[in-house]
């Protein structure tokens, strides 16, 4: 059996994740790969909506702070199990998406910009102002996940920073599956049908508007996960994960991976999640070097970073 | 716990590399940029300079020290990056930082982990209490503030009062905390009214206070845009009860704003902001003034209570390592619980076990405007 293309990326990412801790010198490296892979898996629900189905939005992190702070509140206010505040929180996100989904997603271009926007500001206004219950802006502790004791007391010892590598790739790997099988799937296709135009789209029979619902639904799953993972990485968590500054990044990650690409998605978050660290030894001049790759791979590679290199490479061989 | 084995081993390591070295290793991270960057960046520069400054004198126990200070950007996410970054990677012995709440939460559960001793620059009384084995903090908490009140308030007779707190964050931290230890004092609250942080007009609130029986003054909590607006509304009404401000408005800009009404406006205040009215044999005279001209000259913009936090933080931590005798996180942080009698430029701080704070309410001066500017209150 020939490997598909979708196998073989998963194939490449699981190795990627595998291997990259045997050149990890310290437990600051693990850090740095469960963030990669946290924001990948968010990004990679952006892929969805806006590579698939051409929609997009601006408040996704909204989304993120709804799945943190479910592991934040509820095992405080409703005594629920943190994995299962987790469920709570994409459940919660899921709803929430459907329900603002249907007026919104009528909207189109920068209306649709601008309405998930809103969303956002109103996710982080609530999260702050309400500090008896959420902490306002000076944040919540989230309890242990307690799986690491769970898989210590089973004779698997990690550190932290291990665990957590292992358990957001883990995520990130069945996000990633998610979305391949999704890409190449009827409902794939209808999605990117409308990508195209909406018009055609309906003409032979794609019922736009559940469709472009069911991205965005899908989409606010992967951004809740990734909150909630985040929350439970960091065991503490503020508003500013719900904030507009964490949504820009978010989609311009997304963009710069390359919009409709699944390993894109995951190589813009790396590239954007590792330039911080990488460019602290030039301080001053951190925002402007990554403003100016950020307007070179725009200008150079307009379909994002991963589409344009692979199509340099098939065209060489 | 195989990961708190091997960070023992990596300090043990350093414990024993660092002579070697010949440099000890402080780590820092700040909000230098973002929006608490009018705390990180003063912040940021005290460190530098106090760097210098150390390094020039001979270091401490015969090594230089070596910051390495990151841009946390005020992002609690981004701070316990670059705390495990500090930690795991670059190996120091010690963190100073957490320029806000939110960043200092995020570095403590960090450095608990990997046994490090940090010294956190946010306000927030949680910070130290209950007492986290490796956090210490160098402001002072908006509860002394409170107290610095109502100990004013009960030697002026003062039994009775009306509150008005703004509903943000500072506002609603600081009117629990009042509240929490007004008994304490004989003090009772006949009035408690609150307003929203983008309020323009708190003449019905204060109408509510001037009109009830008893009131002998008005304390009002918050930060902000909020108690300028309260300041020249008080003064709208022609209000003669005592007007109290908090520590949430000890700048030059709350003056401009409030403008006349704020004459006679009391509130307690830092060392440094009354630098110039200290008396000779002020215990905190020498060290306020010696860093405030150091910082003026360096920067040329005015030091700041924040930056005053950065001071007494790094030269805590320094004063510890030189009685530590060694630069080992565990030493440092036995050293830093035992500091007596430090005179710092926020004041003067006595640690214990049962204390990681180690200011009392001589940190705080009680302030009142005239005249459009600080003055020393009786």
């Amino acid at each position: 059996m020939r490997l598909s293309s979708k196998h073989l990326t998963l194939l490449i990412l699981a190795a990627i994740v595998l291997v990259a801790p045997l050149g990890f010198p310290s437990n600051f490296y693990y850090r740095i790969g469960s963030l990669i892979f946290v924001n990948g898996l968010a990004v990679t629900g952006l892929v969805i909506l806006i590579g698939f189905a051409g929609q997009i939005s601006l408040g996704h992190a909204g989304f993120a702070g709804i799945g943190a702070y479910a592991c934040a509140l509820a095992p405080q206010y409703l005594g629920l199990h943190p994995a299962l505040a987790m469920l709570l929180g994409t459940a919660l996100s899921a709803a929430i998406a459907w329900l603002i989904g249907r007026p919104i997603l009528r909207l189109q271009g920068y209306y649709l910009a601008v309405a998930t926007l809103g969303f956002g500001i109103l996710v982080t206004m609530v999260l702050a102002n309400e500090a008896p219950i959420t902490g306002g802006p000076d944040g919540h502790d989230v309890p242990e996940l307690g799986l690491r004791k769970l898989l210590e007391t089973i004779g698997i010892d990690l550190s932290n920073a291990q665990f957590w590598y292992a358990f957001t790739g883990l995520f990130l790997l069945a996000g990633a599956w998610l979305a391949l099988n999704l890409h190449d799937s009827p409902s794939g296709r209808a999605l990117r049908a409308l990508h195209d135009s909406e018009i055609a789209a309906r003409t032979v029979g794609v019922d736009v508007a559940r469709y472009k619902l069911s991205a965005f639904v899908l989409s606010a799953v992967y951004a809740s996960l990734s909150g909630s993972l985040l929350a439970l990485m960091n065991k503490f968590i503020t508003p500013d994960a719900a904030g507009f500054l964490h949504s820009i990044e978010l989609v311009t990650m997304t963009v710069l991976g390359g919009a409709s690409s699944v390993p894109g998605a995951v190589a813009g978050a790396a590239l954007l999640t590792l330039l911080p660290q990488v460019l602290t030894a030039l301080q001053d001049y951190e925002h402007m070097i990554l403003g100016l790759i950020m307007m070179l791979v725009m200008i150079f590679m307009p379909a994002g970073l991963v589409p344009s290199l692979s199509r340099l490479l098939r065209g060489r061989t | 716990m195989s990961f708190a084995l091997r960070t023992a081993a990596v300090a043990l390591l350093l414990g024993t590399a660092a002579p070697a070295l010949a440099e000890i290793k402080i780590g820092a991270t700040v909000s230098e940029t973002g929006p608490a960057s009018s705390l990180g960046d003063p912040e940021a520069k005290t460190l530098r300079m106090l760097v210098e400054e150390i390094n020039a004198a001979g270091g401490v126990l015969g090594e230089k020290i070596k910051l390495i200070a990151y841009d946390d950007a005020g992002d609690p996410n981004k701070a316990r990056t670059f705390a495990t970054r500090l930690i795991e990677d670059d190996e120091v012995v010690a963190i100073v930082g957490g320029s806000t709440t939110g960043t200092t939460m995020s570095i403590m559960k960090v450095v608990a982990e990997a046994e490090i001793p940090f010294i956190s620059l946010a306000g927030a009384i949680e910070i130290v209490d209950p007492v986290q084995t490796w956090t210490f903090k160098t402001p002072h908490t908006d509860r002394m503030a409170c107290a610095k009140i109502f100990e004013n308030m009960k030697t002026s007779g003062i039994t009775r009062i009306g509150m008005i707190s703004g509903s943000d964050g500072f506002g609603s931290s600081m009117h629990k905390q009042c509240l929490q230890i007004i008994g304490d004092y004989g003090i009772e609250v006949l009035v408690d009214e609150t307003y929203g942080p983008t309020d323009a007009d708190m003449t019905p609130q204060l109408t509510n206070i001037r009109g009830k029986e008893g009131v002998q003054a008005i304390l009002n909590a918050g930060f902000g845009q909020g108690p300028a607006i309260v300041t020249r509304n008080y003064g709208q009404l022609g209000i003669k009860t005592p007007l109290y401000q908090s520590h949430g408005v000890a700048s030059k800009a709350f003056i401009e704003l409030a403008g006349p009404a704020s004459n006679g406006v009391k509130l307690p205040g830092t060392a440094i902001l009354v630098a110039n009215l200290l008396k000779q044999d002020d215990p905190q005279y020498g060290v306020v003034n010696a860093y405030k001209k150091a910082y003026e000259d360096k920067n040329g913009s005015p030091a700041s209570t924040f930056g005053g936090y950065a001071h007494d933080g790094l030269r805590l931590l320094v004063d510890a390592i030189g009685r530590a005798g060694k630069a080992e996180p565990k030493a440092i942080r036995d050293a830093i619980e035992q500091t007596k009698g430090y005179v710092g430029v926020t004041g003067i701080v006595n640690m214990s076990p049962t204390d990681h704070l180690g200011l009392d309410l001589t940190a705080f001066r009680m302030l009142e405007i005239k005249d459009g500017n600080w003055a020393l209150a009786q």
